[in-house]
C-alpha cells in the first residue's frame, strides 16, 4: 500500500531544508507568472494536499523529454519532484524492474483510480496492432489506453506525444500517432517541443498537482502560460528584426554582431514556446543566442515543412520542390509570356476583321427568328 | 449556324428560344421587365430598347463607390505586394545602433496599414452590392448554377482563343470576366485578409480580438507557418490575376466593342459600333 502523503512530507523525506522549499515555491510561482503572493498558496498546497501521483510512459520516443526534465534548474525539481514521479513509475529513471515495476502500474490505477496524472511521453504507432512499440511485453497502445483510462486528466510531453514529431513525419509507416487522438475522452495538456523546456515541464506539473486544476491552455491545448507568445515576441534580437540588421549566412559580419537570423531561416515568428524567456540548461542559453535560428520544435508538423534553414514551408507540386518565390516568379513570367503572344495575335487578327463589322445586319435578322 | 459562333449584334442575346432568366429587362431609366436577379447585367436589355440605331449608347454602370473601391483596392494591392514581397526579402538596413532605425518595422506598418485598409474596403464593397446598382453584386455573385451562364463563358473564352469571329457585347462583366474575378480575385483576396489577419494576430497576442476572430486561421492548414507560406503564395495569385486582369482590359478596350477603362474611370460603358 502507498501511504497517502503530502508533497512536503515527501519533501522533508528527501532531505530537502525548509528554506529550500520556500526558494523553489517563489521560483514556481514566479515562472507561472502568478506573482509574489502566490508563493505562500503553493506552499501551503504542497504541505496540505495529498500528493497526486503522476504516472510516466514511454512510447515511441528518443527520451529527450525526459533528459530535459532532469536538468530543471531548481535542485528541489530535479530531486524532489522527479523522485515522487520515479516513486510511482517512469520506466526509465525508476529503480524498479520487471513485473515488480508494471504491478505499480495497477496499483496506482486502483488506489488512486481518477486521481492521478499520466503523464506519456512518445506516442503509440498504430500500425500493425501496435507492434511498431512493445512495452512490457504488449503493444504500448494497449498500456496507454489502460492507463489514461482511470486518469484525472493527461499530460502529452514533447512533440511527439503533442503532434507525432520525427516517428510521424511523412510518409508515417508505423502510423504513429499524437496522443489526444488516441485519448479522447480525458483532458489532454499538450506541452509541446523536441524537447520541452525543463522548467516549463515541472512548472505544469506543480500547477496541477498545487492547485488541483488544470492550467488555462489554448485552443490547441497548451497552457497559456508558457506557449501563449512567440519564440520572436521576446527574442532578445528582435531590435535588430525591426531595424532590418540581419545575418545574411551564419558566417557573416552580421552574425558576428549578433543580428536578427530571420533570413537564414529562423522560425521564431510562426513558433509558440518559451525559449526567448525561460531559456535552456538553468537559463545559460538558447538557440538564437548560440546564433542558430529556432526551427520551430514545438510546432506541429515542423518536420514536415522542409528544411531547417527555410523561414517558409517548402512548397512541393509534381514531385518538384521549390519555394513560393520560385513558383510565383516562374508562373507569372509564363503568363506574361502569354499575354505578349496573345497581343500580337489580337492584333493580327484585328488587322484582318474589325469586332463587330458585317455581323450587325445578320444577326439582326437573327433576332427576328430567320437567319440570313 | 454556322461554324463559327457567332455574336448576336447587340450582344444583348435575345432570341426566340432564349431561356426565361434571359429575357430582356430594361436598361436603366425605362421601365418594363426586369431580368432575374443573378443575370441582371448580363442580358438586360429590352428588344424595343435595344440600341439599334442609335448614334451612340452608354450606360452607368460602375456607380461612384464602386469606382472608388476599385482604385483605392488597385492601390492596396499594389503596395501589399511591394512591401509583402519585402517582408519575405528584407532589404538590409544600415548597421548601427539598432533603435536609431525602422526599416523593416517600416515596411511591415505599411503592409499591416494597407492590409486593414483593404480589409475595410473588402467588406463596404461587399455590403455595397445590397446598396448599389444592379451590377454591383456580380464580382460577388457568378451565376455558376445556370447552365446558360455557363455557355456565355464559354463562349467568352472562345473569343480569347479566337474561335469566335466577333465578341458579344455586354453592359455589366463578361461572364468569363466574372468567373476569373470571383475564382482569382474575390476567393483569394478573402483567403489574403483571413489570412494577414491571422499572422497579424500572432502579433497582437492570444488575448487580442484579432486573435479571437482570426486565430483559427493559425490552425487551419496544421501550424502558423504554412498559413505564412499559403499567405506568401497567395501574393502571386493576386500578382498574376492583376497582370491579367489589366491585359484584359486594354485587350477588351483596344479590340473589343465596348468601352472598358474609361468604364472603370467614369461609370459610362460606350458601345461604340451601335454607332454605325
Ligand atoms: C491582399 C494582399 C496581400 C498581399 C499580396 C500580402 C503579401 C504578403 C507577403 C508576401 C508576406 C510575406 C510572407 C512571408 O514570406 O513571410 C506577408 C506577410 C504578412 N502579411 Fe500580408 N499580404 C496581403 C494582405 C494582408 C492583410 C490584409 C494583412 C492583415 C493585416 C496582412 C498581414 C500580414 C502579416 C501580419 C504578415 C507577416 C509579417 C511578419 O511576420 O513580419 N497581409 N504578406
Ligand atoms: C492599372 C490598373 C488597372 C486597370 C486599368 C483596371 C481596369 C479595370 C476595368 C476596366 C474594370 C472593369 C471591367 C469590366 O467592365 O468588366 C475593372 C474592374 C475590376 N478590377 Fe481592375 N484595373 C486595374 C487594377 C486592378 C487591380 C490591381 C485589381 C486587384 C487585384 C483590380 C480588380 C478589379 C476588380 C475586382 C474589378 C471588378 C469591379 C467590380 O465589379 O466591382 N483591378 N478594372
Ligand atoms: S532571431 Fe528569429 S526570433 Fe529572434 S528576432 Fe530574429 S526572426 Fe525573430
Amino acid at each position: 500500500m502507498l501511504a497517502r502523503e503530502t508533497f512536503y512530507d515527501v519533501i522533508r523525506r528527501q532531505g530537502i531544508s525548509r528554506r529550500s522549499f520556500a526558494k523553489f515555491c517563489t521560483l514556481t510561482a514566479a515562472s507561472m507568472g502568478l506573482g509574489e503572493a502566490h508563493a505562500a498558496t503553493i506552499a501551503h498546497a504542497m504541505e496540505t494536499k495529498p500528493r497526486i501521483p503522476v504516472l510516466w510512459l514511454h512510447g515511441l520516443e528518443c527520451t529527450c523529454c525526459s533528459e530535459s526534465f532532469i536538468r530543471s534548474a531548481h535542485p528541489l525539481v530535479r530531486d524532489v519532484v522527479l523522485s515522487m514521479i520515479s516513486l510511482d513509475y517512469n520506466d526509465t529513471l525508476m529503480a524498479a524492474a520487471g513485473h515488480q515495476a508494471e504491478a505499480i502500474l495497477d496499483e496506482i490505477r486502483e488506489e488512486y483510480k481518477g486521481n492521478y496524472i499520466a503523464a506519456v511521453e512518445g506516442n503509440p504507432p498504430l500500425n500493425e496492432d501496435g507492434m511498431y512499440c512493445i512495452s512490457g511485453g504488449r503493444p504500448f497502445v494497449e498500456k496507454l489506453k489502460e492507463v489514461c483510462g482511470d486518469a484525472k486528466a493527461v499530460i502529452s510531453w514533447g512533440s511527439c506525444a503533442s503532434w507525432g514529431c520525427v516517428q510521424a513525419a511523412r510518409p508515417n509507416p508505423t502510423q504513429a500517432t499524437p496522443v489526444h487522438k488516441v485519448i479522447t475522452d480525458k483532458p489532454v495538456i499538450k506541452v509541446p517541443g523536441c524537447p520541452p523546456i525543463a522548467e516549463v515541464m515541472t512548472g505544469v506539473i506543480t500547477y496541477i498537482v498545487t492547485f488541483d486544476r488544470l492550467p488555462t491552455l489554448d485552443a490547441q491545448g497548451r497552457p497559456l502560460m508558457f506557449y501563449s507568445q512567440r519564440v520572436h515576441d521576446k527574442c532578445y534580437r528582435r531590435p535588430h528584426f525591426n531595424a532590418g540588421q540581419f545575418a545574411e549566412t551564419f558566417d557573416d559580419e552580421g552574425a558576428r554582431k549578433g543580428y536578427c537570423l530571420y533570413k537564414v531561416g529562423c522560425r521564431g515568428p510562426t513558433t509558440y514556446n518559451a525559449c526567448s524567456t525561460v531559456r535552456w540548461n538553468e537559463g545559460v542559453s538558447f538557440p538564437i543566442q548560440s546564433g542558430h535560428g529556432c526551427v520551430g520544435c514545438s510546432e506541429d508538423a515542423f518536420w514536415d515543412n522542409g528544411p531547417f534553414y527555410d523561414r517558409l514551408a517548402k512548397v512541393g507540386a509534381f514531385g518538384i520542390e521549390s519555394n513560393a518565390d520560385r513558383i510565383g516568379l516562374a508562373a507569372a513570367g509564363v503568363v506574361t509570356a502569354g499575354i505578349a503572344a496573345h497581343a500580337a495575335l489580337s492584333a493580327v487578327k484585328r488587322m484582318v476583321h474589325k469586332p463587330g463589322v458585317g455581323a450587325e445586319d445578320k444577326n439582326l435578322a437573327s433576332l427576328d427568328g430567320e437567319p440570313k | 449556324m454556322s461554324t463559327l459562333p457567332r455574336a448576336p449584334a447587340d450582344g444583348l442575346h435575345e432570341s426566340a428560344s432564349a431561356p426565361d432568366f434571359l429575357t430582356p429587362a430594361t436598361a436603366p431609366g425605362s421601365a418594363g421587365v426586369v431580368a432575374p436577379k443573378d443575370l441582371r447585367g448580363v442580358a438586360d436589355l429590352p428588344t424595343d430598347e435595344r440600341p439599334v440605331g442609335a448614334k451612340q449608347t452608354a450606360i452607368y454602370v460602375y456607380d461612384m463607390p464602386v469606382r472608388a473601391w476599385h482604385w483605392v483596392n488597385a492601390l492596396c494591392i499594389v503596395v501589399l505586394a511591394i512591401t509583402g514581397y519585402l517582408i519575405a526579402n528584407p532589404p538590409a538596413a544600415a548597421p548601427g545602433e539598432a533603435f536609431e532605425r525602422s526599416l523593416m518595422g517600416n515596411i511591415r506598418l505599411i503592409h499591416f496599414t494597407a492590409g486593414q485598409i483593404l480589409a475595410i474596403a473588402l467588406l463596404a464593397r461587399f455590403v455595397w452590392m445590397f446598396f448599389g446598382n444592379r451590377y454591383a453584386h456580380q464580382l460577388f455573385c457568378p451565376p455558376i448554377w445556370r447552365r446558360q451562364w455557363w455557355a456565355e463563358v464559354w463562349f467568352e473564352a472562345k473569343w480569347y482563343a479566337f474561335l469566335v469571329r466577333d465578341p458579344k457585347k455586354y453592359i455589366g462583366h463578361n461572364p468569363f470576366a466574372a468567373l476569373m474575378m470571383f475564382a482569382f480575385f474575390v476567393l483569394p483576396c478573402v483567403f489574403m485578409v483571413l489570412s494577414g489577419m491571422a499572422l497579424y494576430s500572432m502579433g497582437t497576442g492570444v488575448d487580442s480580438w484579432q486573435h479571437a476572430a482570426f486565430g483559427w486561421m493559425l490552425t487551419l492548414f496544421g501550424n502558423p507557418m504554412t498559413l505564412q507560406t499559403l499567405h506568401h503564395l497567395g501574393m502571386w495569385v493576386l500578382v498574376i490575376f492583376s497582370i491579367l486582369h489589366i491585359y484584359a482590359a486594354i485587350h477588351e478596350e483596344m479590340w473589343s466593342r465596348q468601352s472598358m477603362i474609361s468604364t472603370i474611370v467614369s461609370g459610362w460603358r460606350m458601345f461604340r459600333d451601335n454607332a454605325r
